[in-house]
Parts: C-alpha cells; structure tokens; sequence
C-alpha cells in the first residue's frame, strides 16, 4: 500500500478543484468587477458539464490511491457523474435566476461555496476509509452552513443557517464517537478491512452499536427519521436556488456512503432491521406531515423525509440488485427534484417563498412549465411512465422476497398517501384560475422553458428506457457485491 | 400465438400519441377538432387489420421486444377473444368523442383533445399489453388525462370529483404494483403468458388476488368501492362520462378475467361466494339507489353499479354462459350507456341542467331526441331484442347453472332496471314541460345523429345477431375456463399432499365434517392449522 497517485483517475475531482480555484480568485478580486457576466457565476455550470463528461469517460476504470483511503471504482464513478450533472443544472438554475436575493459582490462566494460542496461529495463518492469519509462529509457540509444564511436581510435564513449547523455538528460528534466504538472493537478504519469483520448485535454489540452510530451522521444528510427535522426548515429559510442544491445534491453523499457500508458489512447485516424500521418510519412521517404544507419549499422538504425512507428499500435487500437499485433511485431522485425546483425558482423571480396558491393558473401564464411541473410532481409520486415509477419498481423488485416485504407494502401505502400533495401542485397549476394580482406570475423566458422541457423528457425518458442508465447503476452493484 | 405482419397493435398506441404532438403546435380551435376527428377516424382505419382475427388460435398480433433486459421486462402486446372486443371498442368511441364534444367543449379545447387521445393510447395499451409491467404503466397512465378532462373540463364539484377519482383509482393500484413484484419474484417473469403458465401456493394467491382484486374492484366500480364513480360522472363533460362508462369501467372486470381467474384460481374460488354477495349488492343496491335519483347523469351512473355488478356475477359463477355474459355486458354496456351519456351531454347544451324536472315533456319537441333516448332505455334495462339482453340473460342463465339463490337474487335487479329507467324515459317523454323554455330548442343536428346512429345500429344489431361476437369470445372463454379448473386442481392436489397429516386431526375436532375433497373452505383451515 502507497500513495500510487493515478492521476488520469482523477479528472472529474481535477476539473471540479480547478473551477473552485479559479472561484476563488474572483473572490479576491475587487468587488466592481465581480459583478460582471463573468461573476455571475454562468461558467461554473459548464465546468460541471466537463466533470461530468470525465467522470462518463472513466466508467469502467478502476483504481485504488492515497494508502488505501480513496478507491476510483463502479459505484464511486456513477457517482461522480451524477454529481457533475446535479452540479451543472443546479448551477445553471441559481445563474439563470441570477440569484434574487443575494447581492451581486457576493456571488462569487457563493458560487465557490457551491462548488466546494460538490467538491467534497465527489471525494466522499471515492473514500473508502472512515476517517476520510469523514473529512470528505465535512468539507461538503462546512460550505453548506455558510450557503444557506446567504440570502439578503432575511433573518429566517440565519435562523435556518444555525439549526444546520447545530443538528450537523452534533451528527458529527455522534459519528465520530461510533467511529471510535468501530476502532475500539476491530482496530481499523480501512472499509476493506471491516469487511469481513462482524457487526452482530449480539456477537460484537460494540462494532454494531459503532455502526449505527457512525451512520447517523449520513442519516442526517439523508434527513431519514428521526434525523430530519431540519430539513424543512433550512429549505424554507434558505433561498430557492440554495434550496434546490440541498435538496439534492448532499443526499447522493449519503446515499453513497451507506450503500459503501451496506455492500462492506455483507449481506446478513444486522443493522438493516434499523435502517428499514426508519426507512419506514421516515416515508409515513415524512408523508403525512407534507399532507398539510401549504409552503412548496417545506412541501418538499418532507417529501424529501419520504424519499430518503424508500431508498433504505434498496440498501436493506442486500444484494447487487438492492445496492444498484437504490443507486438508481437517488439518480432519479436527483433530477426529479432539481426539475421540480427549476419551476419553483422560474415561478418566483423575485425569488421569495411560494405558497400553493402561487401556482395557480400557471397552465395559462406558463404552459410549458406547468407541464413540467405536472411531469415531476407525478415522477415524485411514481406515477408511470416516469422515472420515478421505475425506480420505485426496482427498488422494490429488488427487496421482494429479501425479508423485508413488509417493507414494500408499507412503501405502496405511502404512494398512496403521497398522491394528494403532489397532484395538489398540479391542481393549483392546471385548474385554478391565474391570479391577477401583482405577485402574478410574468411570461417565462423561452430558455427557462426549454430547459425545463428539457428536464421533463429526461425524466420521461429515464422513465420509459432505463435499460442504459441502470446499466451504470447495476455495474457497481456488482462490483461491490459480486 | 401468432406474430402480427405490422404492428398493428404499436400503432394503435402510438399513432395517437404522435397526433398529441402535432396537435401541440395547432393554435386554431376548429383545426384543431377537425383534425383530431381525422385522426380518430384513421386510428378507426388501423384498427381494421384486427378484424382478421382467428377465434381458435390463443394471442395474436403479437409483438414481442426488449425493454429493460436486466430486470426482464419486455414491450409485449397481442390480443385474445377476451381483449380483442375492448380495443375495438375504446378504438370505435373516440371519433363519437370527438363529435359529441364539437360544441360541449369552449375551453382549451387543444387540451381537451390532447387528453381524449392520450386516454385512448392508454387504455389500448392496457387491453393489448401482455407484460405485467407494461399494463401497469399503461393503467397508471390512463389516470392523468381523466383526471384533468374532469378536473379542467367538469361541472361545478369538478375539484371534489377529479380528486376523489384520482385518489380511490391510484391508491387502489399500489397495491397492484406489490403484487405484480411479488409475482416476479415468484414466477421469475413479467410476461402474463408465462406467470399465466406456472402455479402458486394457496397462500401466496390469498394474498396476491386480495391486493389484484383491490384495484380491480375500484375500478369496476363494485359496491362498497363504487362512490367516487357517480361523483365523477356527473361532473365529467359528456366525452369524459362516455369514455369512463365505456372503457375506463371495462377495465376492472377485464383484470379479474386476465389476471384474477388465470393466475390466482384457488383465491379466486375461495373469494368467489364474497365477489358473489358483492356483485349482487351491486346489482340490487345500484338499482334502488338509481331509483331515487332526480338528476339524470347521477341515475345513469348508479345504473353503471348495478350492471357491472352482472358483469361481475358473471365472472365468479365459473362457467362458461356466466364469463360469456360477463364479455357481452361489458361490450353492450360499453355501447348503450355511452350513448346515453352522450344523450345527457346534448341535452344538457340545450337546457343546461341534469334535472329530470328541467328536461320533461321533450316527446313533442324533440322527437328524434326521444326516439334514441328511447331505444337506448330500452337497451339498457334489457328489453328482449337488444343487445344488453343477451348479456344479462346469459349472466343470468350462468347464475342460476351455479345455484338456483345466486339466480333468484339476480331477478329483482333486473326488473329494478327496468323501473328506474321506465320512470325517467316516461316523464322526460310525455310529463308535462317544467317550463316553455323546451319548446325553442332543436332537435337532433346532422352531427348528432351522425355520433348516435351508429351506436343505434350497433344496439339494435347486437341484438338480434350476438353469434358473430360469441363466435369471437367463446374460444377464448373455453380456454380460460379449461385452465381456471386445470389449475386448481393442481394446486388442490398439491395443498392436500403437503398437508396430509392435518386431516385426521381436522376431523378428530370435528372441522373436517365433510370430506368430498378438499373445499377452499377447509384448505383454509389447513392454511392455519399450519
């Protein structure tokens, strides 16, 4: 074991370092200038599109550097690219809004925030060592706390911004502490290592109980039960276009690192009664309280409580299929929200928070992004023939028959339950009557339409040919479980 | 099964969704109709090929390609004689759609004719679609443009009644979707020809026909799942009621007889005396209710209940007049009560109300009105000569062939049909005018009767000439009966050999009382005593 740096591994981290470097810069230069095009942050979005054409090009490469602690492999790649892509659109979104509320000398900032935390999760897709993931977890979440106060003279954004970092610093502290309990019991950090190690409850309650503890701390970031109880606050406190990344982007951190764990700790792991008994626990919470949101942002924070409850289907199946299918599912996770939220920041250009009656008539003042709104508001649901309907239906093919069917009926109640919030969008949309007053909602430019069409077919397509993209997601399956 | 020279069944999916497209980039209102009754009238002409179908022969125009190879699913369609006549169906209706909606339909009419043809792509999908996976997307799908031509195109309660459907049909089918995963898991496949080939345990059937039966019941509707159907039919424009009596209610039934009976046989038996009681509390309670009904479009929905309740008995009595029946009501029922919903619609334009007070007397002033409204009445109670007879009697003849009570309860629904539908044509033919306002409307228009008359000549034919239709039907029932009764004896044999030793024990205490074979009844004792 040695550093063996590959660099030509690294492309995707490289291009996505060079973008935060030269964000960096801007923020050292005098503010008048800043506020110039280039300020304005536009580019980043193509630099992302780069990482993501690299990290497409390495699929398939594999590699291991850094003394162990950083694996380039099936999973950390798709990864990667899924990162890119949410980088790039969320990106393209707070540039195209041009940020309402955030003053323009401060967008560089905020822009090289944002890149830092797709940053660290594109380190935390590779680390295979706890103490790195750790560090990578860190680095994604530190720019985090400083992103969401960022919203002009709203002292809700503080407000948000201090319950993030206070229910984030103490999910730290309890996933160093299990991480302590892991080394206590089995004198290793290295994943490779743990992997054949046991982490019965009964057998090595230590090693078990370090475990889920260490957990939390992703938990946390996933916003499962009983983690979540920020995650409608800091939406709603924190701007639209900021709201749209934290949504999205640090779950697939999570996601990641928990389907690293699952495939490490084996099949028979232990711990996934606990994972499924919040998995479960999360999608009915997370369901009902959204039932009685009247503000979209916080609509969708609970949403997002649910959806982190039914990617714990998949990791508790505890195969390649299980493994692969949440992996998918946290893909089409990723892009359903960041369309829905394309609409959300378009339909509130002065970028304050929208309530339901906000859409109202939208399917006169903004019929295509209405239709956009209508298509991710039923992939949210799992309605065919969106995305969202083939990852729910692989995550549960995946799981039947594993143990945990219970699991899945719970999860087929939850559609059930979660049909009337999302379609309440689109009844707001499509059959109440616009509203005249001056909150109206203005004529959308032709590029904010297309590129949420854009958006809509991709999650159409992904809905009606997953073949080739779960292709990608079923390699590093395999590849962690073969 | 047979491949299709073309693929006739792909394009009578997707020719309607590529016409969606096009007709997104129309901006004139009047182009925009004209050009979907064109399109409705071609999707009519590529149905046509289908009429070379062979009765003896299993699925036909079979298409068959990869879809999602990791998981094993496949783009499957064809038809059998218990599909075949549904196609035609939703195919036959959407032009009649189109018509009746000319002048109903002022508003984002566009819209409205984009959502007629996604429905029709849908629902043909349903009735062709031969993975598991791709009914229920095509089942899912169907929900959205129904929702939106209630919700966007319905009367004043239009919020309430597109919700309550949306909500009752969707949250019916989740549990489909279990079932259809833990068929996968229990076959090996999606593909229904293959599920329909292997058998299952007694146990696993149980539980898979409850969630099946589930969303199926909702959607036929049966009592006690039917009270989001009579709030969205009296709220849905004319072409919306027309396509939810005549398709979207088919649906239901077709999934006992394609999926129930072939993949659960032992469930469907052990359930059939329930189905039975419902189906016939269906009959009888949709035909009180019916009875005191003042608004014409709600007294037509409740008759739905009652005759999908016989659709319904048909299929549990297990033989083979009762299942014939049963693909008889659904098509007639399909024809008569489209037409009088579409007679509501026309109706409706005119005096702008659904009460039967505001639309009494009309004999004197719209006789040609009353004439269709009156062969259809007819039809629609199951006068001797017309096609809902011969679907209902054969019903009836199946019920009393399983037990004489089954067939005694049926009578009284029968005679209920005709009391509710003799009240209404009476007073809105011959009561005397609630106000002078009907003697300015007009009589039927070259459209409508050009929307009306092939529905008469299809009653009237139908009637006098079922052959042709049993002739199609009848294959596919033996077949589908021959397997039902096959099958459950493989799986009786196989329950009573695992459980040999429970038997003695059973008639020790007494549970066993009869031994002539084992009943679902007492498989299920062994179920539990297990």
């Amino acid at each position: 074991v040695n550093l063996n740096l590959r660099p030509e591994l690294l492309v995707p981290e490289l291009i996505i370092l060079l973008a935060l470097l030269a964000l960096f810069v801007q923020t050292l230069l005098p503010r008048a200038r800043t506020a110039t095009a280039a300020g304005s942050g536009g580019w980043v979005a193509y630099a992302s599109v780069a990482a993501a054409i690299a990290a497409a090009a390495s699929i398939g490469q594999s590699g291991t550097m850094f003394y162990g602690s950083y694996q380039v492999d099936g999973l950390s790649q798709f990864f990667k690219l899924v990162v890119a892509v949410g980088l790039a659109i969320a990106t393209h979104n707070a540039a195209f809004g041009r940020t309402p509320e955030l003053a323009a000398e401060k967008r560089p900032d905020y822009y090289m925030l944002l890149v830092m935390s797709a940053f660290g999760l594109m380190l935390l897709t590779s680390s295979v060592e706890l103490m790195t993931i750790i560090i990578a977890l860190e680095i994604s979440s530190f720019s985090l706390y400083a992103l969401v106060p960022l919203r002009a003279e709203k002292p809700e954004a503080a407000e948000a911004g201090i319950k993030y970092v206070m229910f984030g610093a103490v999910a730290t502290a309890l996933t160093l502490f299990g991480l302590a309990y892991i080394l206590a019991e089995h004198h290793s950090t290295y994943l490779a290592v743990l992997a054949g190690r046991d982490f019965g409850f009964t057998s090595a309650p230590l090693a078990a109980l370090g475990l889920v503890l260490f957990a939390i701390g992703f938990f946390y970031k996933l916003a499962l039960f009983p983690f979540h109880f920020w995650a409608p606050d800091v939406y709603d406190g924190a701007s639209n276009e900021t709201a749209a990344f934290i949504a999205t982007l640090p779950k697939l951190g999570a996601v990641v690192v928990l389907v690293r764990l699952a495939a490490t700790m084996g099949p028979a792991l232990e711990i996934a009664t606990v994972l499924a008994v919040l998995g479960a626990l999360s999608m009915t919470l997370g369901n009902l309280m959204a039932l009685a949101q009247k503000d979209i942002k916080r609509l969708l924070g609970f949403s997002s409580v649910a959806h982190a409850g039914y990617i714990m289907i998949g990791l508790v199946a505890g195969t390649a299929e299980g493994l692969a299918a949440a992996s998918f599912y946290a893909l089409v996770y990723l892009v359903m929200n960041l369309t829905i939220f394309w609409v959300v920041c378009r339909a509130s250009p002065s970028g304050r928070n929208l309530e339901l009656d906000d859409l109202s008539g939208m399917y006169s003042r903004a019929p295509v992004l209405a239709f956009v709104l209508a298509v991710s508001a039923f992939a949210l649901v799992g309605l065919p023939p969106t995305a969202g309907f083939t990852g729910k239906l692989f995550l549960f093919a995946s799981t039947w028959g594993r143990g945990f069917d219970w699991l899945i009926i719970v999860a087929a109640v939850n559609t059930a339950i979660s049909i009337f919030y999302y379609l309440n969008m689109v009844r707001y949309a499509y059959t109440r009557e616009p509203d005249e007053g001056e909150q109206a909602m203005a004529r959308p430019h032709l590029w904010a339409n297309a590129f949420g069409l854009l958006l809509a077919v991709g999650i159409l397509a992904i809905g009606m040919l997953p073949g080739s993209v779960f292709e990608l997601a079923a390699m590093a399956g395999q590849q962690l479980l073969p | 099964m047979t491949e299709a020279g073309y693929p006739v069944l792909s394009s009578l999916i997707f020719f309607p969704l590529i016409m969606c497209l096009a007709l997104a980039f129309m901006r004139h209102d009047g182009l925009v109709r004209v050009v979907t009754l064109f399109a409705s009238l071609a999707q009519v002409l590529l149905a046509l090929p289908l009429l070379a179908f062979d009765p003896a022969l299993g699925f036909q125009f079979v298409e068959h390609a990869a879809w999602v190879p990791q998981w094993g699913l496949s783009y499957h369609l064809g038809v059998d004689g218990i599909s075949l006549l549904m196609v035609l169906l939703t195919v036959g209706i959407l032009p009649l759609c189109v018509l009746c909606s000319w002048t109903y339909i002022g508003k984002r009419v566009k819209e409205f004719h984009i959502c007629l043809l996604l429905m029709t792509a849908a629902c043909v999908g349903v009735f062709v679609a031969l993975d598991f996976v791709l009914f229920y997307v095509f089942w899912e799908a169907m929900l959205v443009p129904m929702y939106l031509l209630i919700a966007v195109w319905g009367g004043p309660e239009r919020r309430y009644a597109s919700l309550k459907f949306f909500l009752y049909t969707l949250a019916g089918s989740t549990l489909l979707l279990v079932a259809i995963v833990a068929f996968f898991r229990a076959g090996g496949t999606f593909s229904i020809p293959e599920l329909m080939a292997g058998s299952y345990s007694f146990r696993f059937q149980f539980w898979a026909f409850l969630a099946m039966a589930l969303a199926f019941a909702i959607k036929v509707p049966m009592f006690p799942f039917h009270t989001w159907l009579p709030a969205a039919h009296v709220q849905a424009p004319a072409a919306g009621s027309v396509l939810l009596a005549s398709v979207l209610l088919k649906m239901g039934t077709y999934g006992f007889l394609r999926f129930c009976l072939p993949l659960t046989p032992d469930a469907s038996a052990y359930f059939a005396p329930l189905m039975i009681v419902m189906a016939i509390i269906s009959i009888l309670y949709g035909g009180f209710v019916a009875l005191g009904q003042s608004d014409i479009k709600k007294l037509i929905a409740y008759s739905s209940v009652g005759h999908m309740g016989f659709a319904m008995l048909g299929i549990f009595v297990f033989n083979q007049r009762g299942i014939e029946g049963t693909l008889l009501v659904m098509l007639n029922h399909g024809i008569v009560t489209g037409a009088l919903f579409m007679l509501i619609g026309l109706i409706y334009e005119r005096s702008h109300s659904r009460e039967i007070a505001d639309n009494q007397g009309l004999g004197k002033f719209l006789p040609a009105y009353m004439a269709f409204w009156g062969l259809f009445a007819l039809a629609s109670f199951g006068f001797p000569g017309l096609n809902s007879f011969v679907g209902e009697a054969a019903v009836m003849i199946g019920a009393f062939q399983h037990s004489w009570l089954v067939g005694a309860f049926v009578v009284p629904g029968a005679m209920l049909g005709a009391a509710y539908m003799l009240r209404l044509s009476l007073k809105m033919a011959w009561a005397s005018p609630a106000s002078p306002a009907g003697k300015g409307w007009l009589d039927l228009n070259t459209r409508e009767w050009v929307y009306l008359a092939p529905l008469a000549v299809l009653t009237v034919w139908l009637g006098v000439a079922p052959g042709m239709v049993l002739r199609t039907i009848d294959p596919a029932i033996e077949r589908l009966l021959s397997d039902f009764e096959a099958k459950r004896q493989v799986v009786m044999i196989e329950t009573a050999a695992e459980a040999r030793p429970v038997p003695s024990i059973l008639a020790a205490i007494g549970l066993d009382a009869r031994n002539d074979g084992p009943s679902p009844a007492t498989l299920r004792t062994k179920e539990n005593a297990r």
